[in-house]
C-alpha cells in the first residue's frame, strides 16, 4: 500500500468481506404491521413519550422528545396507532420502555408536507432543528448529534472531520450513500460547516471505496457555495481506522490528549450518514425516520443493502433477505468487530444499526483459550497504544486500580487486541468488566461518602 | 423463519478473530527445526537421534507428570514441551549419554517452567534452564566433543552409559571450532561452519539451515524479527571493531557469526516470545545485550562459548526492560496537545 494514505499507528486488518453487498442498491423495505421504538436507543437520557396509547400518528410526527441534555426526539416510523407504551426486549436483551406503533394497512405512507426552513440555519436553528428531528451519530454510536454542535465558552471548532471510513467489515451501508446520496451528504455538510463557521472541512473515506471518493469529489464541486473548503481524503485500510481519535490523526496529525475530546483539538466528527440525515431535515422536512442498513453474513440468502424504517423487527430484515440458513447460530448488530450479538431476531432496528449479520455455527472462530505466550501482538494492533497482555494480566488478578495505572480508561474497547491474540484470550472482554467493577466501586464508595 | 431464539449463540465482540494462534507458532517453530535435526542425524547418525530422544522423552514426561487435573491431553498438544526437548536436544553433544539427556528435559520443563507457573510465566527458557543445569551437574561430558561419522553405527559408546556410574570414556574426542580458537588459537575453515562440517552440537553446526529456519519463520510472522536481526548485528559490529583493532589471532567477525551457538540462540532460544521483551524498543535493547555478552564471554571470559547465559542474563532482564518501556498511551506524549481554551 501507498505510504501517502492517511493513517495512524498501530492496527489490525481483518478480511474485508465487502463484496457481497458493496455493489447492491440500497433497497427500500417494504413497511411491516409493527414497529417498536425504545425510548433510549441513543447515548445518554431517554426520550419522553408526548403521546398516549390508542393515539393516531402521522408517518413523521414526534412521539418522544428529548428527555434531557444528552438526548433526543423519536418520531414515529409510520403512519398508524400508539398500541402501547411499555417494556419491549431491546436489542442488548434487556427489557426497556418503548412505544409500539401498529401501521394503517394499505396506507401510502406519505410524509406530511413540512416546510423546509429557508437559507441556511444560524448555529441555534442547527442545534434545534438537529435535535427536533431526532438526529444521532449514524455511525454506530449513536450519540446525540446537536451535542457535539454545542461547544463550551472559549472554544471555537475550526475543522469539521466526515467520517466514512467505515472500518468494520461486511458493512456498506455508509459506502452505499456516499455513492448514491453525495449531494446529500455534501450538502448536509455544507450546512453544519456554515452554521459551526469552520475553516475547512475533511472527508476521510477508507481506499477500498475510491469511487465513494470519486462520487463526493463530483458532489462537491457540484453542490458549490462560497462556504469552507470540503476536502475528500482517501485513508489506508486498517482497522480501526473510523474510530474518531484515529481518523483526526490520520487527517490531520493531530492527537486527542487522553481522556479529552475531539473539541479540546477544536474539531467536531460526524458520519457520513448523519450529514444525509441533517440535509434530509432541512431540505425535505424529513426527521431522522429510516437509515440504511447492510444484511450481509454467510448465513443470509440474499445479502442487501435495505432503507429501513426505525422500528422494524430484525426478524423482517432477514426475510426480506430471502431467509437465513438453517445453522445460522449468531446475529449480530453492527460489525463483526464491534457489533452486539442478538439473543432474539424478534428486536427493532434502532438508529444506531448499522448492520444486520448472520454467521453460522461453522463459521464461527474457536475460542479455545490458551496461555499468553508475550508475543506482543495485542501491543502492535492497540491503536489506543496500550499494553492489552499486562491490563489481561492485571484483570486475571483482579487488580482493577493498577489497571487504571496502566491507561485502562484510556481503551475504547475497539477489540483489535481480542482479535489477534493467538492464545484467544478474551481480552477487550476482560477489560469491559474490569470497567463494570471500576463503576460499581465508585458508585459504592460515592454511596458510603453520602450516608 | 427458520432461526429458533434459543439456538442464537452469545458471545462478546470482537466476533472475527486472526489467524495466527499459538499451537500454530508452535508448530511453525518445530518445522523450522526439522532441516537442522535432519542434518544432526546426517552427521552424527543414531547419536543423535538417541540424545533429542532423551531430552524430549524428559520434557514430555515432567509434562505430563505435573499437567493439571484435566489439562493432560491439552498440556501435551500445545507441542510446548515437544519444542523444549528438541531444543535442547540439539544443543547438547552427539556423544552425550542419553540419560543425562533425559535428566536434563526433566530439569528444563521442571525447573525452567512448573516451578514458574507453567507456559507463559516462566523468566528464563526453558530448554536454557535445562542446558545450564547439565552444564553445572556434568560439566566433563558436556563438553566432550567428538568427530562426525567416526563410527560406522554411530553410536557412541557414552551415549549408552548406565546412569550414575562412572561413563566410558571415548577412545577418539576433538574439540569445536570456538574451543581451538580459544585455547589453540586454529581457525576453521568458514566453508565448513557454514554447511556445519564441523564437531560441535547437535544442532548447532550448520549456521546456513539454522538461517533457512529463521526465513520460513519470518515468513509464517512466527517470531519477532528484530531479535535475531538485533544479536547478530551487535555481534557483528563489536567482534568487528575488536578484530579491528586486536591483536593477532583475534577471530574475524564471519567466524564469531558463524560458530557455536550464535546462531541457533539468536534465532531460536532469544526470540522465545515468554521470556524476551514485548515492545519493540526493548526488543532491541535485549538483543544488543545478547550480542555484547556473547562477545565479552568468548573472547574475554573462562568459557569458549558465551551464547546460553548471554541469553539467560537477558532473559533476567526482561522483566526491566519491559518495565522501561512502556509503551505511551495514544494521546498522552508529547505529540497530544489541546487547543488553547
Amino acid at each position: 500500500m501507498g505510504s501517502s494514505l492517511a493513517s495512524f499507528q498501530h492496527g489490525v486488518h481483518p478480511l474485508e468481506h465487502k463484496a457481497p453487498t458493496r455493489e447492491l442498491a440500497v433497497q427500500r423495505m417494504r413497511f411491516v404491521e409493527r414497529y417498536v421504538m425504545p425510548l433510549s436507543q441513543h447515548l445518554g437520557a431517554p426520550s419522553t413519550p408526548v403521546v398516549e396509547e390508542g393515539q393516531a400518528v402521522q408517518r413523521g410526527q414526534l412521539i418522544a422528545a428529548p428527555g434531557g441534555f444528552v438526548s433526543t426526539s423519536l418520531h414515529s416510523p409510520v403512519q398508524g396507532r400508539v398500541s402501547s407504551i411499555g417494556p419491549q426486549r431491546l436489542p442488548s436483551g434487556a427489557m426497556g420502555p418503548a412505544i409500539v406503533v401498529v401501521a394503517d394497512s394499505f396506507d401510502a405512507q406519505r410524509l406530511p408536507p413540512v416546510p423546509a426552513a429557508p437559507g441556511e440555519p444560524s448555529l441555534d436553528a442547527l442545534v434545534d432543528g438537529v435535535r427536533g428531528a431526532g438526529i444521532v451519530g449514524l455511525g454506530g454510536a449513536a450519540f446525540p448529534t446537536q451535542v457535539k454542535y454545542q461547544v463550551p465558552d472559549g472554544r471555537r471548532i475550526h475543522t469539521l472531520v466526515i467520517n466514512g471510513a467505515e472500518c468494520e467489515p461486511w458493512l456498506t451501508c455508509d459506502h452505499r450513500t456516499m455513492l448514491e446520496r453525495p449531494r446529500a451528504v455534501v450538502r448536509g455538510i455544507a450546512i453544519v460547516a456554515a452554521a459551526m463557521g469552520v475553516d475547512g472541512v475533511i472527508v476521510g473515506v477508507e481506499a477500498n471505496k475510491l469511487d465513494a471518493v470519486a462520487a463526493l469529489d463530483a458532489a462537491v464541486r457540484s453542490v458549490g457555495g462560497d462556504g469552507p473548503p470540503i476536502q475528500v481524503r482517501p485513508c489506508k485500510v486498517k482497522y480501526p481506522q473510523g474510530a474518531e481519535k484515529m481518523l483526526i490523526e490520520a487527517l490531520t496529525g493531530v492527537q486527542v490528549p487522553g481522556g479529552k475530546l475531539p473539541l479540546h483539538v477544536g474539531m467536531v466528527v460526524n458520519n457520513v450518514g448523519t450529514m444525509a440525515a441533517v440535509d434530509d431535515w432541512f431540505r425535505k422536512g424529513q426527521p431522522l425516520i429510516e437509515r440504511v442498513v447492510t444484511v450481509s453474513g454467510p448465513g443470509v440468502a440474499q445479502p442487501a443493502n435495505l432503507m429501513v424504517p426505525i422500528g422494524t423487527p430484525v426478524r423482517a430484515l432477514l426475510e426480506a433477505s430471502g431467509g437465513v440458513d438453517p445453522e445460522a447460530a449468531l446475529v449480530i448488530m453492527g460489525g463483526p468487530m464491534m457489533g452486539q450479538p442478538l439473543p432474539s431476531i424478534d428486536v427493532p432496528v434502532v438508529k444506531g444499526t448499522s448492520g444486520v449479520l448472520v454467521f453460522r455455527e461453522s463459521d464461527l472462530a474457536p475460542l479455545e483459550e490458551h496461555a499468553c505466550i508475550r508475543c506482543g501482538r495485542c501491543l502492535e494492533a492497540c491503536a489506543c497504544l496500550l499494553n492489552p497482555s499486562v491490563l489481561g494480566r492485571l484483570a486475571r488478578k483482579e487488580r482493577w486500580q493498577d489497571m487504571v495505572d496502566h491507561h485502562l480508561l484510556d481503551c475504547m474497547e475497539c477489540g483489535a487486541c481480542s482479535f489477534t491474540c493467538p492464545s484467544r484470550i478474551p481480552l477487550v472482554q476482560q477489560f469491559r468488566v474490569a470497567k463494570a467493577q471500576l463503576r460499581r466501586i465508585a458508585a459504592l464508595e460515592k454511596q458510603r461518602g453520602g450516608a | 423463519m427458520s432461526v429458533r431464539d434459543a439456538r442464537l449463540v452469545l458471545r462478546s465482540s470482537p466476533h472475527d478473530r486472526g489467524a495466527a494462534d499459538t499451537p500454530g507458532i508452535m508448530r511453525d517453530v518445530l518445522l523450522a527445526l526439522v532441516p537442522i535435526t535432519i542434518a544432526a542425524v546426517f552427521y552424527f547418525g543414531v547419536a543423535a537421534v538417541l540424545v533429542i530422544g532423551g531430552a524430549i522423552a524428559g520434557c514430555v514426561a515432567t509434562e505430563a507428570f505435573f499437567a493439571p487435573r484435566g489439562r493432560l491431553f491439552a498440556s501435551l498438544t500445545d507441542g510446548s514441551a515437544l519444542l523444549t526437548g528438541l531444543l535442547l536436544g540439539l544443543t547438547l553433544p552427539p556423544c552425550f549419554p542419553v540419560w543425562m539427556a533425559f535428566i536434563g528435559g526433566m530439569a528444563a520443563v521442571g525447573m525452567g517452567k512448573v516451578v514458574w507457573g507453567g507456559l507463559g510465566h516462566n523468566l528464563f527458557n526453558p530448554a536454557l534452564v535445562g542446558r545450564a543445569f547439565l552444564q553445572a551437574a556434568f560439566p566433563t561430558a558436556i563438553t566432550t566433543w567428538s568427530p562426525q561419522g567416526s563410527r560406522e553405527l554411530a553410536i557412541y559408546a557414552s551415549n549408552l552409559a548406565v546412569p550414575f556410574m562412572k561413563a566410558p570414556v571415548d577412545a577418539v574426542t576433538t574439540a569445536t571450532p570456538l574451543g581451538l580458537m580459544k585455547f589453540q588459537g586454529l581457525d576453521t575453515p568458514l566453508w565448513n561452519l557454514v554447511i556445519g562440517d564441523t564437531p560441535g552440537s547437535l544442532g548447532e553446526t550448520s549456521a546456513l539451515l539454522i538461517l533457512l529456519g529463521g526465513l520460513y519463520l519470518l515468513r509464517k510472522r512466527a517470531f519477532d524479527w528484530r531479535i535475531p536481526v538485533g544479536i547478530l548485528l551487535t555481534v557483528a559490529v563489536f567482534a568487528g571493531i575488536v578484530w579491528a583493532v586486536g591483536p593477532e589471532g583475534t577471530p574475524n567477525p564471519l567466524f564469531m557469526l558463524s560458530s557455536g551457538g550464535l546462531m541457533l540462540g539468536a534465532i531460536f532460544m532469544a526470540t522465545d516470545p515468554v521470556t524476551s521483551p514485548m515492545a519493540p524498543m526493548g526488543t532491541w535493547i535485549y538483543a544488543a545485550g545478547i550480542g555484547v555478552l556473547v562477545v565479552l564471554i568468548r573472547l574475554w571470559g573462562g568459557l569458549p562459548e558465551g551464547v546460553m547465559y548471554a541469553v539467560l542474563l537477558m532473559n533476567a532482564a526482561t522483566p526491566l526492560i519491559n518495565r522501561g518501556f512502556r509503551p505511551t498511551p495514544f494521546g498522552r506524549g508529547k505529540k497530544a496537545k489541546e487547543d488553547a481554551p
